[in-house]
């Protein structure tokens, strides 16, 4: 399937000296086609590994917990679904994401029922694993990722191509097959055991209505996702941004803002209904939606507050409270420019860089941030892979690299080892794309020196075991490495807003001028 | 090979003007490219299901790492004894020298006995991942010197063939290998040099001797084309390549010979005691015979004629001493040996008279669709012997692409019911439709671009070079989909447990006729090319 994407300069279509022709020659469609049953048989494959907390009991792991949300969403009263009662022990896997989640936990948890009843009994069903058990629940995540994920991006890619990227074919296949096979989400969705792919299916569905002009219908779709992970908050910034400055550019700023005001509000009213037959009800769910007891930072994971404790133990020096404020602060403050940036000059090319600043940032400093948060900023950086091709592949090294030692735990090594070494034939694929292949740069030694440091901690990691007084050494440094990539990918894309910023205003003021 | 070689520089002559190639095209980096990624889905296979195949070469890991070699051929401590000619023995010692790193209890002959460690997956599992690479290379050798366009075409059809996946990546064998090194041979004879053809292929016979169905192809045509000229050249030709084959002989089985266990090694290989057809019937000729028979019993009965119930039963698994059928004449070894024989006959004819090295393929695999439709307890897996080698001359003209389309569906549909837990059923099914959509896309683009330059010229030909699924092939394949569909949804309802063979059986049946199909096709493609 990859070499669909293979294609043709159309000029040369008939020549013999197009490889990959034969697919492509047949039309997009035929090539979507071949990508996406590709696509379809990576996820399944994978899905054949274990899942998160396989047979660990007592508290097992995140497929326990979905399972748990559909036998409590199943079971239960609308109104009793984010409340602790004999019932529903929030203590154990209680919701807390919000309530398209907890909707989309019902829809599959009448699936599970159809087929498997025992699995979503309430109470009796705690721990239940068994063989078609754990296949119908991938099942759910599979066609939760086929119906909305698969759409999305072929929505996204049309929308990308159509207007101002005339670029070949080929290139677009090749874009298309990198959102679509990005190894992190699928290991995550479908290794792991998340739905990573419906809140991610609705923001990038969010984007491509945002980029072909359909801006209440994005709002809808971004709210939709928001309402489904309260993480999507990370993009919150670059959506606000771009619309607003948008907006103060119509004849008529004051109407076009109430009206996606107007579409926000309403969806959130739709979603929240059952919440809102009194002015407790919301508020007590949100206060499940912000786990703050749980502490800034859990394990280990590649952003300020976590790499900084090794010098600065934060925990101890401050209180929850002051952490919150101080949190809150740092990342309003870092992505403000960004926001402002993109309400100066709202293109769309400033928008996908927006994005992927915005949700750096909120990775960096926001609160209780997850290893797997860095899905978030790696799918801006998917949007941008036939431009910035070098960011693309080094947020992905470096997103993998920071997921590994969750994944390990998760005995998804295997898998883990398969997607990288497809990521990287992918990546390198035989197309003809050679206007967006990645320039020599200076930097090239460097590259290669950090890549081979990667490979060197995967291998430790796997191979030694860690010193006694340290022993998540190897974690802290994989950790160490992660942020520093990370940090180098947060400062490239702000300097690449703010020179967008300076090449608008510059058009700006030739067309004055002439 | 002189033919082949004037062939290949008329088409060059044909060609507008032959450009230079751009420094991208490098087909060995492209090859490896493609078998890679292959690679990373078989990767993700590892923990799939496997059959008691697996448990087998474990087996032989173990007889061949902890006894000498006089006792090989001999030992029972498992019911999976070694089966396999002495050179697979050889290649399973040598595994077994890692293995034995990787862990030592896989390699033991008691304590090892259905032992499934993690490493041990994880070892056979990459054994197999790894030997893949001689089929690579044979692809290689095979394609080096075509168009970029065919040579990209083939090696998708072989490398990602869900056949193969199926059976090696999944249920658990080494054809992979084995194929590759059929390959080899074919590439070989294909350029002309029979002796390291003739040489490959003997080496073949001693990993597994399944393969010497096309044994009597090979020594017409490297008796006709090799050895050839007066007699002096004659003579001494057919010496220098009956010592490489003897060489290759004595090298696997002297050793045996010294031990004097021989006669061990053939009972083994060789065991008839097996019944015509498999559990599961594999779709081959012997299918019908069975239906006939069935209908002729009941007919009769119904008629009023006393007939005899058969004592064995073909669904029932292993056959014994009594004849499984009612009326029709019982089908012994020695009976399916001669139609063999005689079904590869036109073409050991067609070898005679006029030895071409570009037919060597199609002679080939047409013995072996031979072997397979008329054979001694075929395996279903056995029409991989002559699907991967027709896979490379696919391209040839519209209707080898055809005949290929429908066969590879065929074939990899009648081994659906090797995995048969639901875990694999979206794997097979994936498998088997992302090959059929390549394949299909990639025909249908290829020939019409063909066609376009013809089509100015020549109208009427514009038709005939154009890839297109008829309307009938269109009605078989929505056959094999509704006999799926059967199996999968309608029988449970129907029958609940009752029955289990029915939707097995409707599978074979439907199978044997697009084999039966291609059999014929190939057949009369034989008697019509020259």
């Amino acid at each position: 399937m990859e070499k669909k994407k293979k294609a043709t300069k159309p000029t040369r279509d008939d020549s013999e000296s197009n490889i990959w022709s034969f697919v492509t020659q047949r039309g997009t469609t035929a090539s979507f086609i071949c990508i996406t049953l590709f696509a379809i048989l990576v996820r399944i494959a994978v899905s054949i590994h274990p899942y998160s907390g396989a047979g660990t009991p007592p508290k097992y792991g995140d497929y326990e917990a979905q399972r748990h949300w559909m036998e409590i969403t199943l079971n239960l009263p609308v109104k009793e679904w984010y409340r602790n009662s004999t019932v529903n022990d929030l203590k154990y896997w209680g919701l807390d994401y919000p309530p398209l989640t907890a909707y989309q936990s019902y829809i599959h948890g009448l699936f599970l029922r159809y087929f498997d009843p025992q699995s979503v009994e309430l109470y009796t069903s705690r721990g239940y694993e068994s063989y078609i058990g754990k296949l119908l629940m991938r099942w759910t995540v599979l066609l939760s990722d086929v119906l909305i994920f698969f759409p999305a991006v072929i929505y996204f890619v049309i929308v990308y191509y159509s207007g101002v990227h005339n670029g070949s074919k080929s290139g677009m296949l090749w874009h298309f097959a990198m959102i679509l096979l990005n190894p992190c989400l699928i290991l995550i969705d479908h290794g792991h055991f998340q739905y990573n792919c419906i809140s991610l299916g609705f923001t990038v569905a969010a984007v491509a209505a945002i980029l072909s002009d359909r801006d209440i219908a994005g709002s809808i779709l971004f709210t939709l996702a928001l309402n489904h992970k309260q993480m999507s908050a990370y993009f919150a910034p670059a959506f606000f941004g771009y619309l607003f400055g948008k907006c103060l550019r119509c004849h008529n700023p004051f109407l076009e803002v109430l009206k996606l005001g107007l579409a926000v509000l309403g969806t959130f009213t739709v979603l929240w209904w059952p919440y809102l037959y009194s002015l407790e009800a919301p508020f007590e769910v949100l206060s499940r939606l912000a786990p703050f007891e749980r502490g800034i930072y859990e394990d280990y994971v590649a952003n300020f507050w976590c790499t900084s404790s090794v010098i600065v133990k934060w925990k101890r020096l401050f209180s929850t409270q002051a952490l919150r404020i101080l949190s809150l602060v740092s990342t309003v403050s870092t992505c403000l420019p960004s926001m402002l940036l993109l309400i100066m000059a709202p293109s769309r090319r400033n928008f996908l860089f927006g994005l992927l600043s915005s949700a750096l940032s909120f990775y960096f400093f926001s609160f209780q941030v997850h290893e797997k948060s860095i899905l978030l900023p790696l799918l801006p950086a998917s949007f941008l892979a036939i431009d910035e091709p070098l960011i693309f592949r080094w947020l992905t090294y470096f997103a993998l690299l920071s997921m590994f030692p969750l994944l390990r735990r998760d005995e998804l090594v295997l898998p883990y080892v398969a997607l990288y070494g497809l990521f990287v034939l992918l990546y390198n694929a035989p197309v003809q794309r050679e206007a967006t292949r990645e320039t020599r740069s200076p930097f090239t030694t460097l590259k290669y020196f950090l890549t081979a440091c990667s490979l060197v901690l995967h291998i430790v990691c796997l191979m030694v075991t860690p010193p006694r007084r340290y022993p998540f050494l190897f974690e802290a440094v994989m950790m160490l490495l992660c942020f520093s990539q990370f940090f180098f990918i947060f400062m490239y894309s702000s300097m690449k807003q703010w020179e967008i910023l300076k090449l608008s205003s510059q058009t700006i003021r030739e067309k004055k001028n002439s | 090979m002189k033919p082949a070689k004037n062939h290949h520089n008329q088409t060059r002559i044909l060609k507008p003007k032959p450009k230079p190639e751009p420094e991208f095209k490098r087909p060995i980096t492209e090859i490896i490219w493609v078998s890679l990624v292959s690679t990373c889905i078989k990767f993700l296979l590892i923990p799939a299901y496997h059959s008691t195949d697996f448990e087998v070469h474990r087996n032989w890991l173990a007889i061949t790492h902890s006894l000498p070699l006089s006792q090989w051929y001999s030992d029972e401590t498992s019911p999976w004894t070694l089966d396999y000619p002495p050179f697979f023995a050889q290649f399973e010692h040598f595994l077994s020298f890692f293995a034995s790193f990787v862990d030592p209890i896989m390699v033991h002959i008691h304590h090892g006995l259905d032992y499934k460690s993690k490493p041990t997956i994880l070892f056979q599992r990459i054994s197999v991942i790894i030997t893949d690479f001689v089929l690579v290379f044979g692809i290689y050798r095979l394609t080096r010197n075509l168009g970029c366009k065919e040579r990209v075409l083939i090696w998708v059809l072989v490398i990602f063939s869900p056949g193969l996946m199926i059976v090696d990546h999944l249920h658990f064998q080494y054809n992979g290998f084995l194929l590759g090194i059929l390959l080899i041979s074919l590439s070989a004879l294909e350029e002309g040099k029979d002796l390291l053809g003739g040489f490959v292929f003997a080496v073949l016979l001693c990993f597994k001797h399944l393969f010497a169905v096309a044994a009597p192809v090979y020594f017409v045509y490297l008796l006709r084309h090799y050895c050839s000229g007066g007699f002096i050249s004659w003579f001494g030709r057919l010496v220098i390549m009956g010592s490489a084959v003897v060489a290759v002989f004595a090298a696997a089985y002297g050793p045996f010979l010294y031990h004097g266990q021989i006669q061990q090694v053939f009972h083994r290989m060789f065991p008839f005691g097996r019944g015509l057809c498999h559990a599961y019937w594999a779709p081959n000729f012997w299918v019908f015979y069975i239906i006939l028979d069935k209908v002729l019993a009941f007919l009769l009965v119904r008629m009023g004629f006393n007939v005899q119930a058969p004592t064995a039963s073909f669904t029932g698994g292993l056959v014994g001493d009594s004849s499984p059928f009612a009326v029709l004449p019982r089908v012994t070894p020695f009976i399916t040996f001669s139609i063999v024989l005689l079904a590869i006959a036109p073409c050991l004819v067609k070898a005679w008279r006029n030895p071409q090295p570009r037919m060597i393929t199609r002679w080939i695999a047409y013995a072996y669709t031979c072997g397979f439709m008329f054979g001694w307890h075929v395996h279903e897996k056995a029409s991989l012997h002559f699907v991967i080698p027709l896979a490379i001359i696919a391209l040839k003209s519209v209707e080898d692409a055809n005949h290929y389309f429908y066969l590879s569906i065929v074939s990899c549909y009648s081994l659906f019911p090797l995995l048969f837990e639901v875990q694999e059923y979206p794997i097979k099914f994936l498998l088997l439709l992302l090959h059929a959509t390549l394949t299909w896309i990639g025909f249908s683009s290829y020939f019409t671009t063909t066609n376009r330059k013809t089509a100015e010229t020549e109208q009427t030909r514009y038709d005939k070079t154009r890839f297109i699924v008829g309307s009938f092939g269109k009605l078989y394949l929505l056959g094999l989909l509704a006999v799926e569909i059967y199996g999968q949804f309608v029988h449970p309802i129907l029958f609940a447990e009752r029955l289990p063979f029915l939707p097995l059986m409707m599978i074979s049946i439907c199978c044997a006729f697009g084999m039966m199909y291609s059999w014929i096709w190939q057949l009369r493609q034989i008697i019509k090319l020259h």
